[in-house]
């Protein structure tokens, strides 16, 4: 079966040093994959290799069975219209009101909504991340760490695009919160059949949002199945990983005292 | 042996920024001065760039147009050609001081800003964001600045040759004791249109070099605020090498007679 999504043989390097060493990657239509995986292993990489923001070495990435590796100009434009992402730094823009920020794709994008309208929706989407209308106004630099990410989040689902990417949509957010939208990101997959890709340090998150879960160590996919079996997984890596425990196989690079 | 690879380094990054910078240049022009444009993003840049640079522009235009008269006065003076002081310094301002002098005021002023602001964007993923919301960073951020460049340094250079030549005559009258009305007279009489629209053009070209070297060094900026910083200063030398460089060559090819 072919997925929505399929990455196969993708390489990355920055300089000598090896960041995506052959990801084979394949998400089916309205499904919901987390990528879990060590800090620096490359998940945010491969994220933006999809986007087009970082052009891969090598391998193949296909939406919907069309190869967009090298799509360029207007036809990346076009593509760009049906993702939709959250990143890991939030990446608000500064200089304009937050209901902007969520309403920017309406506005600038394809839809070329009207201000009036856009605004509208960009506090509908604010409010169902939990901020009320008064925030809408304030730039973003006036809110804290985790308003930031939900405005942020806000942005990434305002156009209602098929594909979303969430990396680390929970990460600096108080546990209730953080389940409010692991909702929010169900919701998104059932409600609007949308296919995502959510990069997660929080297991309890990535359950609750997972339909499938794929582990990246060393460049490469190590292991990917049904997130009700990552318990059963017979990994020792994953064992490791999902159990948070210093001693396995992973060794992290740190200086002993 | 280090001399040379030292010598074949600085070579071959010379190389790669020309490729760099021609890559740029060719986007900028072919996604940002094409429509559809953000009339809304090309009125800011004109208020930041033209509007916000009067003050400054203004004030440098007076004392040139001043200090002109009183060393060209010192100069006539030794040929008994007092009467020439006018015509030189309408000549002067018109033709180079004005456009060089405003190119260089403004491009310290704004090529600084520009870079700063698209390199704190650049290294906060705000350019990368653009993209995902389906905008184009050249069309979005390049082409309204360059726009805005091209259109208000000659307007600003306008009120610049205007205020320079006032200088002058308030120097020429208060403290060289020439008659008002023969002073302006002999401004008027002796400048031909082509003094003026020449100046015009260079400075149309001013604020294009302004504007793509605070993109380009923004653009390409890395490493967080230090780079940033570096990317400000880069923008600032390099478009006053540019304007001076382009300035000498535009009146020896165009201008010159
Ligand atoms: N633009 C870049 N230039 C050079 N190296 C980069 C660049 N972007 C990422 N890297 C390197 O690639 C590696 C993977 O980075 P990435 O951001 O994908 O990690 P990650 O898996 O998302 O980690 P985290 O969980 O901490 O967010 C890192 O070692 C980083 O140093
Ligand atoms: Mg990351």
């Amino acid at each position: 079966m072919s997925g929505h999504i399929e990455l196969s043989g993708v390489h990355k390097s920055f300089g000598p040093k090896h960041v995506l060493d052959g990801v084979n990657l394949s998400v089916p239509k309205g499904h919901s994959l987390v990528v879990i995986g060590g800090s620096g292993t490359g998940k945010s990489v491969m994220l933006k290799c999809i986007l087009g923001l970082i052009q891969p070495d090598s391998g193949s990435i296909k939406i919907g069975g069309e190869e967009v590796s090298r799509l360029k100009g207007k036809d990346r434009d076009r593509l760009m219209t049906r993702f939709g992402m959250l990143f890991q730094g939030g990446a608000l823009f500064d200089s304009i009101p937050v209901w902007e920020n969520v309403a920017f794709g309406l506005i600038q994008g394809p839809l070329k909504m009207a201000r009036a309208r856009a605004r509208e929706i960009a506090m509908m989407k604010l409010g169902q991340v939990g901020l009320g209308a008064a925030i809408g106004e304030l730039k973003p630099a006036e809110l804290s760490g985790g308003m930031q990410k939900r405005v942020a989040l806000a942005r990434a689902i305002a156009a209602d695009p098929e594909i979303i990417f969430f990396d680390e949509p929970t990460t600096g957010l108080d546990p209730i919160m953080a389940d409010v939208i692991n909702n929010l990101i169900v919701d998104c997959v059932k409600r609007l059949g949308a296919t995502t890709i959510s990069i997660t340090h929080d297991m309890a998150s990535a359950r609750k949002i997972a339909d499938d879960i794929a582990m990246i160590y060393k460049g490469r996919i190590l292991w990917q199945g049904e997130a009700k079996k990552i318990d059963k997984s017979g990994n020792a890596h994953v064992e490791q990983f999902i159990h948070g425990r210093a001693e396995g196989p992973i060794q992290m690079e740190v200086l002993k005292p | 042996m280090n001399f040379v690879a030292h010598l074949g380094r600085t070579v071959l990054a010379l190389f790669a920024e020309v490729g760099r910078s021609s890559l740029f240049l060719k986007e900028a022009l072919v996604q940002g001065m094409t429509p559809h444009f953000y009339w809304r993003q090309i009125f800011t840049q004109m208020m930041r760039i033209g509007y916000f640079s009067l003050p400054v522009v203004g004030l440098t235009a007076f004392f040139t147009g001043g200090v002109l008269a009183l060393q060209i006065y010192i100069g006539s003076s030794r040929f008994n050609a007092e009467n020439l002081v006018s015509s030189i310094v309408a000549l002067g301002i018109t033709r180079e001081l004005g456009p060089v002098l405003a190119g260089l005021m403004v491009a310290g002023r704004v090529a600084a800003a520009i870079a700063a602001e698209l390199g704190t964007m650049r290294v906060t993923e705000q350019i990368d964001a653009l993209s995902t919301l389906s905008t184009n960073p050249y069309k979005y951020l390049v082409g309204p600045r360059l726009l805005a460049g091209v259109i208000t340094l000659p307007l600003l250079v306008v009120i610049a040759d205007t205020i320079g030549i006032m200088g002058g005559y308030i120097v020429g009258t208060k403290s060289l004791g020439f008659n008002g009305a023969a002073y302006i007279k002999n401004t008027v009489d002796f400048l031909e249109i082509g003094d003026v629209t020449s100046g015009l053009i260079k400075a149309a070209v001013f604020g294009f070099i302004i504007a793509l070297m605070g993109c380009y060094h923004g653009f390409h900026s890395k490493g967080g605020a230090q780079g940033v910083g570096r990317a400000t200063t880069n923008a600032v030398v390099s478009a006053s090498i540019l304007i001076l460089a382009a300035n000498y060559a535009m009146t020896s090819l165009l201008f010159g007679k």
